[in-house]
């Protein structure tokens, strides 16, 4: 029998190509050896498997005492909190929002360095950390759910104002030159044709950021800015597995609901 | 003008909506509900907005001094990242093999492990830092794993959509050759997805950089303790310092992992 048969040609070789992957490759491997060093690993806690064992049998025996008692200070009304907060966080910074949406779309009419610099102060915002935020905003009006509103309403701008610009650089310009030939304003041709055509993107993307919102509401306690991060904080602290698991099936069971709605109204958006 | 000119000059009238109405009342409803529960006051934030800005303007005189204090800390931040995102990544790469619906065939095995990750990807990175710490102790290591952990719940649900919508031909192909489940993953899954693969990759490294900037803040390592040593003490020069390097680096590996990121999908 003919053995060529059994042989695959070889593969064509390009050789820019192969040396640019090999780079990567290297550089790759070199950072992350680089990122090993320095790292002691062996610092972990003699305790660890104890305590997420610990943590793992609270979530499954969580203390269901905790869940609603009626002071205000249960799991209920904290996690009821934390929603509130994402809920008006979020419209706040829909609203603002908007203009820096227009400001940084990048339309035909308009010169580049307009939607440039609006793009960079977005990313700025995007990238301030939202912890410092709540700290700042704890500092003028004091601990509680009003700063972690605030520091919410503030940071989602960054990310919010990007989506909300990405719809409106997706707009046709159809609808609006429809709307000027016959005779429409300028006020006309934002009621009639912008804002019809962007409304299902901009709530379809509000809803998005009140998922991640509710997220990060959930974190906001852990600086003391109101919600379910701060009795969570507390009970890791002194050592309440059983507190903790039920704080954590708390939130896990809020996303994974809220998730659900969000989802359903924009499926039905679309 | 006839009174059907006067008509086609008025604009249509818009058919009334009870849905919208609904939404609208449980919007405005929603918002008096929630000013009330979180106490939110605007005009509290004017009559302290001096405080507000006062914090600002420090911040805005950064102590430049405080800079050679802060890049070995900005570098382990860096090194957490990465770690965190291989670890994570190496990790949901297995597991959404696993989970993919054309590649194992049991429902079963697939809607148990589906429902693991979604679990997993509802927790916040920063609670996972806090729950870490709670178990590995103070330090990076803590902030590496909760960060692994939420590249995981980040990337495997894009790594599992990437490996169902491959085109079956190749597995198909290999299948009737008799190849085994290794050979198919290694020849037909792998090359189509490779670029989807590391291209994700790089959009958890993204979130990650800018997660762990703040892990350290609950003692999860990172240039987050220096943040919260800083305000602790009310030093808001170089807190400045600290947010500035802290943008800088950010929108600089945001800025190349994108352009990376485009010029691997061309």
């Amino acid at each position: 029998m003919d053995t060529t048969y059994k042989k695959l040609p070889s593969k064509p070789v390009d050789v820019k190509k192969r040396i640019t992957h090999w780079l990567i490759a290297i550089v790759s491997i070199v950072l992350i050896v680089w990122s090993c060093t320095g790292t002691d690993f062996g610092g972990i806690k003699a305790s660890a498997a104890q305590i997420a064992g610990a943590i793992f049998s609270g979530i499954f025996h969580p203390d269901w005492s905790y869940v609603y008692n009626g002071t205000g200070e249960d799991l209920i009304s904290q996690l009821w909190q934390t929603i509130c907060i994402a809920f008006l966080g979020t419209f706040i910074s829909a609203i603002i929002s908007l203009p820096f949406a227009f400001w940084a779309a990048n339309t035909r009419h308009k010169k580049w360095y307009a939607s440039r610099s609006g793009k960079i102060v977005l990313a700025i915002i995007r990238s301030f950390p939202e912890i410092v935020l709540a700290l700042m905003f704890i500092k003028a009006v004091g601990p509680g759910s009003a700063a972690g509103v605030l520091a919410l309403g503030f940071h989602s701008v960054g990310m919010l104002a990007k989506l909300f610009s990405e719809a409106i650089e997706n707009l046709e310009d159809g609808p609006n030159e429809a709307v000027t030939s016959v005779g429409g304003s300028k006020f006309n041709i934002i009621m009639f044709s912008t804002m019809p055509n962007l409304m299902p993107a901009l709530i379809s993307n509000t809803l998005y950021r009140f998922d991640v919102s509710i997220r990060s509401a959930s974190i906001l306690g852990l600086v003391g800015a109101g919600g379910i991060g701060y009795p969570l904080i507390i009970a890791l602290q002194y050592r309440q597995w059983n507190r903790v698991g039920i704080i954590l099936l708390g939130i896990i069971v809020m996303v994974v609901v809220i998730d659900w709605i969000s989802g359903w109204i924009r499926k039905k958006l679309v | 003008m006839s009174k059907n000119d006067q008509d086609l000059m008025n604009l249509p009238k818009k058919k009334f909506n009870i849905m919208n109405l609904i939404w609208l009342v449980i919007i405005v409803a929603g918002l008096f509900i929630s000013v009330n529960v979180t106490n939110t006051h605007i005009s509290v934030l004017f009559a302290n907005f001096s405080q507000f800005s006062d914090i600002f303007v420090q911040m805005s005189h950064p102590d430049w001094s405080y800079l050679g204090a802060v890049i070995p800390l900005l570098l382990e931040t860096i090194k957490m990242a990465i770690l965190g995102t291989v670890i994570g990544s190496v990790v949901a790469f297995i597991y959404s093999l696993l989970i993919a619906r054309n590649i194992i065939k049991n429902k079963v095995v697939t809607g148990i492990l589906r429902f693991i990750m979604n679990i997993i990807r509802t927790i916040p990175d920063l609670l996972l830092g806090a729950v870490f710490v709670a178990i590995v102790g103070i330090g990076p290591v803590a902030g590496i794993f909760a960060l692994a952990v939420f590249t995981f719940g980040v990337v495997v649900k894009l790594f599992y959509e990437a490996i169902e919508t491959i085109d079956p031909g190749p597995i198909e192909a290999l299948t009737a050759v008799g190849a085994n489940k290794l050979q198919i993953i290694w020849f037909a899954v792998l090359p189509q997805i490779m670029t989807y693969f590391i291209s994700y990759v790089l959009y958890a490294f993204e979130i990650n950089v800018r997660a762990s900037t703040v892990l350290g803040y609950i003692g999860a390592g990172g240039i987050g303790l220096y943040l919260q040593q800083t305000l602790q003490v009310f030093d808001y020069a170089k807190t400045g310092t600290i947010i500035i390097v802290i943008i800088v680096v950010v929108v600089l590996i945001d800025y190349v992992s994108s352009k990376s990121r485009e010029a691997l999908m061309k």
